[in-house]
């Protein structure tokens, strides 16, 4: 009996002073509860498979004067054939138009300045030896390299829109020199008005 | 007596609490912090938690070993709810007991290994972390969120376009990328619980590699309306747009310094792809020496504001790092488009392999990798949530 009382005032005595060190805090709660996490509801496609973009919030975006509004394009069809052979290619990791290559632009040039209704859509490509980011910046600088060509020909900045798929569009499957050198290019599409 | 066996029990949980806030060298010996992993040995465990505590361990910088070789002993159960106890085999002294119910025995898991790197290297585990991703589906891509370990994927579009770019901002569970859905390279931003979304830039030319400053409020990005890509600043929706760097060769995927001052970004000005710091406000770039890593692209700047990990094309992709200062770059891993978790030590990044891009993740000290097992398909670019 008195052993026990005497274990019991020594582990309230050690209790007080592991109490003391800890600052009075309470112990460690044994179990943890984690509570459910709140998983987002999956993104509501709307009709077509387009997201809700609501009517409104799109902040007001302006244009610049040398380039294309994207949106006017709805108005123009898309013609892949009239240039097809015509594509610009380029060297790696370069944007600058090479000699061999201002002929087809020329061409382009000539078109449209005897097809005054008409645009066209230059679309800047790349291999893939180049990290995503950075490629989708080089096919832009590609078809703005091409762009500006046009625009020396005589071409209105105004008529000529350019897109850039970095090396999320390749002509040519596959990891080699042939493949790579197909891939670097720009295509011209020419845009026509759907009335 | 039974009283007091229970006493005793519960008085050794708050003296072994106490000897750790007393003593940190209990739990820390030797450089735990430093290039090599710490030795730990796992046990009772089985199943799912078995291989989520593993997978959470190691890419914090733990390395498996039999007892006998052991830093630390981590034993533990999983019938029913996951429990652990963290012991250090030197003093026989337990560093951590824990039990824990609710949701899964996969996140009670990944509750128990933060707690394990909490415990021994005094950093916040990434346990409960988000990552975001793009994957190809054919011609097409869409944007997923899923757990850091890439279970629990998402997907977070469904347009059937081409997406890219994908970045958190931080602090809220929104995500701001890149789509061609309106036919043009566009940023977006998308609130995860509501699915709402809205335009952010729309800009004539190339809109891209969105990235949100620390505190919420601006986003940097590349804008090609100016006649060449580069670098620009707005408010997050958008919003008081202007133009940071005016390169004629251009600029991509900007970054911000946790202090928000700095925009890092990659530029080819000088024929080659390097690395520059310009300040957020303007003025004139500065090149920050990769010395060692040429055709430095994709920056990220750690959390804790020492480091840039990007990506330098030598022959194949390499992941590296270098001090934010500049200086020697350090060279880890195969692979591209990294993205620090926010414990500033451990990196998601995508490998190329077999014509597809496999999500992975690095421990930078350590400079081990290991794939996202849980990720099929082409998949890469990703952000970690912070």
């Amino acid at each position: 009996m008195m052993k026990r009382a005497s274990l019991f005032s020594l582990l309230t005595l050690a209790a007080i002073l592991s109490l003391a060190v800890t600052g009075c805090k309470s112990p460690q709660k044994p179990i943890t509860d984690i509570p459910g996490g709140k998983r987002p509801p999956p993104v509501n496609p709307g009709p077509g498979g387009a997201l809700a973009i609501k009517p409104g919030v799109e902040p007001g975006v302006g244009t610049v004067p040398i380039v294309v509004d994207p949106s006017v394009l709805a108005n123009y069809n898309q013609d892949r054939e009239t240039f097809k052979n015509d594509t610009v290619y380029f060297d790696f990791d370069r944007a600058a138009v090479k000699k061999s290559e201002q002929s087809k632009i020329e061409t382009v040039a000539g078109h449209l300045k005897g097809n005054r209704s008409h645009m066209v859509q230059i679309e800047g490509h790349c291999d893939e030896r180049g990290t995503e980011e950075y490629n989708r910046a080089l096919g832009e600088r590609r078809a703005l390299a091409i762009r500006e060509y046009l625009v020396r020909l005589g071409v209105d900045a105004d008529r000529v829109h350019t897109i850039t798929y970095g090396e999320d569009r390749p002509a040519v499957s596959g990891h080699n020199d042939a493949a790579w050198s197909k891939n670097r290019r720009g295509e011209f599409v020419l845009l026509t008005p759907k009335n | 007596m039974k009283r007091i066996t229970t006493f005793i029990c519960c008085l050794i949980v708050a003296i072994s609490g106490t000897a750790r806030a007393q003593d940190p060298k209990v739990v820390v010996p030797g450089d735990l912090k430093g290039t090599r992993p710490v030795l730990i040995t796992v046990s009772g465990f089985g199943g799912e938690v078995d291989s989520v505590l593993r997978f959470d361990l190691f890419v914090q910088g733990f390395e498996f070993v039999t007892a006998d070789k052991a830093q630390f002993q981590l034993a533990g159960s999983n019938s029913g709810r996951v429990e652990g106890r963290l012991i250090d085999p030197l003093t026989k002294q337990q560093i951590l007991a824990k039990a824990y119910t609710g949701t899964s025995l996969r996140t009670q898991a990944h509750a128990l290994a933060d707690e394990i790197v909490e415990a021994i290297l005094h950093m916040k585990g990434i346990g409960r972390t988000k990552i975001a991703f793009k994957c190809d589906k054919g011609s097409t891509s869409e944007i997923y969120i899923a757990d850091f370990d890439g279970h629990n994927a998402e997907a977070a579009t469904a347009d059937g376009s081409i997406v890219a770019a994908p970045t958190w901002a931080p602090g809220r569970r929104a995500l701001y990328y890149t789509s061609y859905k309106l036919s043009n390279p566009d940023i977006y931003s998308q609130t995860l619980a509501s699915g709402e979304r809205h335009i952010v830039a729309r800009y004539s030319g190339l809109n891209t590699s969105a990235a949100i400053s620390p505190d919420g409020r601006h986003v940097a990005m590349i804008l090609s309306r100016s006649g060449s890509p580069n670098v620009w600043i707005a408010d997050a929706d958008g919003a008081n747009l202007r133009q940071v760097t005016k390169i004629p060769e251009g600029a991509s995927s900007p970054c911000w310094s946790p202090d928000g001052t700095t925009i890092c970004f990659s530029s080819s000005s000088t024929g080659r792809a390097a690395l520059y710091l310009v300040s957020a406000a303007g003025g004139q770039p500065r090149r920050l020496s990769t010395i060692g890593t040429p055709n430095a692209t994709e920056p990220d700047w750690s959390p804790d504001g020492k480091t840039i990990v990007f990506t330098s094309q030598m022959g194949d992709f390499q992941i590296c790092t270098v001090p934010a200062s500049g200086g020697e770059a350090a060279v880890l891993a195969a692979g591209e488009d990294p993205s620090w978790a926010p414990n500033s030590r451990t990196v998601v990044f995508a490998r190329r392999a077999g014509g597809k891009r496999i999500l992975s993740m690095l421990d930078a000290p350590t400079k081990r990798v290991k794939e996202l097992p849980a990720i099929s398909g082409s998949c890469s670019q990703p952000s970690w949530s912070k």
